[in-house]
């Protein structure tokens, strides 16, 4: 109820005797100047969100002619093994949807300790870089060229228990099991 | 008059079905110990709790079942056919139990798309599978390369003369040895030599690629199993283009092509008889049918210029095709970028590629070399019938082995054959339609699943509906066994409801 009285519409197109009023004028300019500011914010906002938003593996599979020798920025699980080439490395980095291949200077990956397998979670990495959806200096590959890897958060070995209840389950069908064998020896006898 | 099947056939089949449920049961000592070996408990009490189940079923039906009588043809067929969906339903059950299927269908899909060396996938966040489950998952490839049965016939099975339906039954109708149980062993020694070499290769590209040594052997050897036969499964969720590398791409398609080759031929050819790899109507018919499809893959993505460096075109355009035509199903491309970025004409061509598969008794599925060079050579002679006089006698050979008159009979059967997978690409294209997919998109997943190939346009993945995903199993089912088994068992259960 207070913030109601505290707001009024103003139009923004004024009406005839506003405009006549000097001070109502004054008031229009300052809104309209406002707004106007505040779309340019919004709008630059905006590009400059899209370029700093990280795109998906789908989102670039798809629109892969889109985003062909574009810069963009990638986030996801570094997985599998990383793969030196001379002074540079492959990275194959995983964001739940598909995995993408970065190539990568080899300076750029020291920060990279896990990656994701059975037994680990891998470290989750943002590259900003260079796509391309078929890479002429790596066979067509679709991939990005990395320029900047930025780790986002850190990996870690997953320790293994035993399950317990499959444990179980194992042990009782083990008990089947056995009791088939002697009651088929017993038959045979 | 059907005649309905009596008791005495039941406890054949179940008999004979009891004894390969132990042999597929004690395959998955491998994964159990391999799975100990690096401390993989868990992955390895799933293979435990498979082989149970195994056993428990393979000693209850050979017991209930206990029979000395030997298989009549009828009797192998089922056997074969009924065998296939046993090995689904067992192999799916680690897969299952590991959480990286999300339901048993799915896991019955995989396991499947891996005995049938098919290749389609419905995993999950396959990049944190484990080596042991991984390692099923390339070795179901390997056994069902070999043939399921075969795999029986050769170590639990011993001297029953109806090992030869079987053996039939399971789409080898070749003897390369006078005994079906000595071929059988004969194709086991041939897979396990290259298996030996090919894990090297691969491996020793790996390790220079970047890849530690274990990895690279296990990669190598997963890679191998799944090229080898022509199956197409992979350690890493992006398939071959995970290795980034021309050497690794170059090794696999060697192996994808001698997996293609007939094992007769393989037996030939280690024999020191060189020559008939130029003369066999089946080596020669597989580079013409390369030739061909490739001119029609090549042109269309050469015209979308897509891939204009002569080397990209090869690892992009070229290994997809040689891949789709041995059946193996190897990619070095995303499954949507076939639809996004490849022209109609390219997905034409790999279509047919995929349709037209590799050597008869080999790992390959689809219509097969042999039927499409038997069935070039009867048009021949049918063209020559009417061009010559009347009373002219054409007389049309093929160059097999040995050089065999063109009977009609043959030329007949490789007709029917090629008619019914045509049918089976057919059939499953109208159902990917039925599910709203266009009809390239549906022909070209169809044709995958049942000439068991395994590239992906990107139908295939874990939100299709379970009657598509029951549909592709059909197909990967009734491809592998090339049908004969399969119309045997339908033959069996509408005699056992309206035989007298």
């Amino acid at each position: 109820m207070k913030l109601k009285s505290q707001y009024q519409i103003i139009p923004i197109i004024p009406n005839k005797s506003q405009s006549q009023n000097p001070k109502t004028k004054k008031i229009w300019i300052w809104d309209f100047g406002f707004i106007l500011d505040l779309v340019v914010f919004v709008i630059l906002g905006f590009a400059l969100n899209a370029h700093a938003q990280s795109l998906s593996s789908t989102e670039l599979i798809n629109n892969a002619k889109q985003y062909d020798g574009k810069t963009i920025t990638y986030t996801g699980e570094v997985i599998g093994e990383i793969m030196l080439r001379q002074d540079f490395a492959w990275v194959n980095v995983n964001d739940g949807q598909n995995a993408i291949g970065i190539w990568t200077p080899k300076d750029l990956i020291r920060e990279i300790r896990y990656s994701g397998t059975y037994t680990s979670k891998g470290d989750w990495v943002e590259i900003s870089g260079v796509f391309s959806r078929a890479c002429l200096e790596h066979g067509g590959d679709l991939d990005i060229h990395a320029q900047e890897l930025r780790k986002i958060s850190s990996g870690r070995k997953i320790s293994e228990r035993l399950n317990s209840g499959k444990k179980n389950f194992a042990l009782v069908l083990l008990g089947i099991l056995c009791l088939i064998w002697i009651l088929r020896q017993l038959k045979a006898k | 008059m059907i005649l309905k099947p009596q008791t005495e056939d039941i406890k054949n089949i179940g008999y004979y079905l009891g004894k390969i449920m132990l042999g597929l049961g004690l395959t998955m000592l491998v994964p159990i110990i391999f799975g100990l070996s690096i401390s993989e408990k868990n992955a390895a009490l799933d293979f435990f709790i498979g082989i149970e189940i195994a056993l428990i079923f393979g000693l209850i039906l050979t017991k209930l079942c206990y029979t000395e009588k030997d298989l009549n043809w009828m009797q192998g067929m089922i056997v074969v056919s009924l065998s296939w969906l046993v090995a689904m339903i067992l192999g799916a059950i680690p897969l299952y139990l590991s959480g990286h299927w999300k339901s048993y269908l799915d896991a019955c899909f995989d396991a499947m798309s891996g005995f049938a060396t098919t290749g389609l996938v419905l995993v999950q966040d396959l990049d944190h599978l484990s080596f042991t489950h991984n390692l099923w998952r390339h070795l179901i490839m390997f056994l069902g390369g070999q043939g399921i049965v075969i795999v029986a016939l050769s170590f639990f099975v011993r001297g029953i003369s109806g090992a030869f339906k079987m053996y039939v039954g399971e789409a080898r109708d070749e003897r390369i040895l006078p005994n079906v149980i000595n071929t059988a062993r004969f194709i086991w020694l041939i897979s396990i030599v290259y298996l030996i070499l090919g894990t090297a290769a691969l491996a020793i590209v790996g390790m220079l690629n970047g890849m530690k040594p274990f990895s690279a052997f296990f990669h190598g050897a997963c890679v191998f199993m799944a090229a080898f036969d022509t199956g197409g499964f992979a350690p890493q969720s992006q398939n071959i283009l995970y290795y980034h590398s021309f050497p690794f791409e170059l090794v696999t398609i060697v192996i994808m092509i001698l997996g293609a080759l007939n094992f007769k031929l393989h037996y030939h050819l280690w024999m020191g008889n060189r020559r008939e790899i130029w003369k066999n109507i089946e080596t020669v018919t597989l580079f013409i049918t390369i030739i061909i499809t490739w001119v029609i893959t090549g042109f269309g993505l050469s015209q979308l210029g897509i891939y204009p460096k002569a080397m990209v075109l090869f690892r992009k355009g070229f290994y997809q095709l040689i891949s789709g035509h041995t059946g193996t199903g190897y990619m070095t491309i995303y499954a949507r970028q076939f639809i996004n970025e490849w022209p109609n004409l390219s997905l034409v061509g790999l279509t047919i590629a995929m349709g037209l598969g590799g050597a008869v008794c080999s790992t390959t599925g689809a219509i097969k070399m042999l039927r499409i060079g038997i069935i070039f050579k009867a048009l021949l002679q049918d063209i020559k019938r009417i061009i010559l006089p009347e009373k002219a006698i054409v007389i049309q050979k093929f160059h097999h082995i040995r050089e065999i008159f063109l009977e009609d009979k043959v030329a007949r059967a490789a007709f029917i054959i090629t008619l019914a997978y045509l049918l089976l690409y057919g059939m499953g294209a109208i159902v990917g339609m039925l599910f709203g997919h266009p009809f390239l998109d549906a022909l070209f997943e169809s044709t995958s699943a049942a000439a068991n190939v395994g590239l992906s346009c990107g139908i295939t993945d874990v939100g299709m509906p379970a009657a598509l995903k029951l549909t592709y199993i059909f197909q990967m089912w009734a491809g592998r066994l090339e049908f004969m088994s399969v119309f045997t068992l339908i033959g069996f259960f509408v005699a056992a409801i309206k035989g007298k």
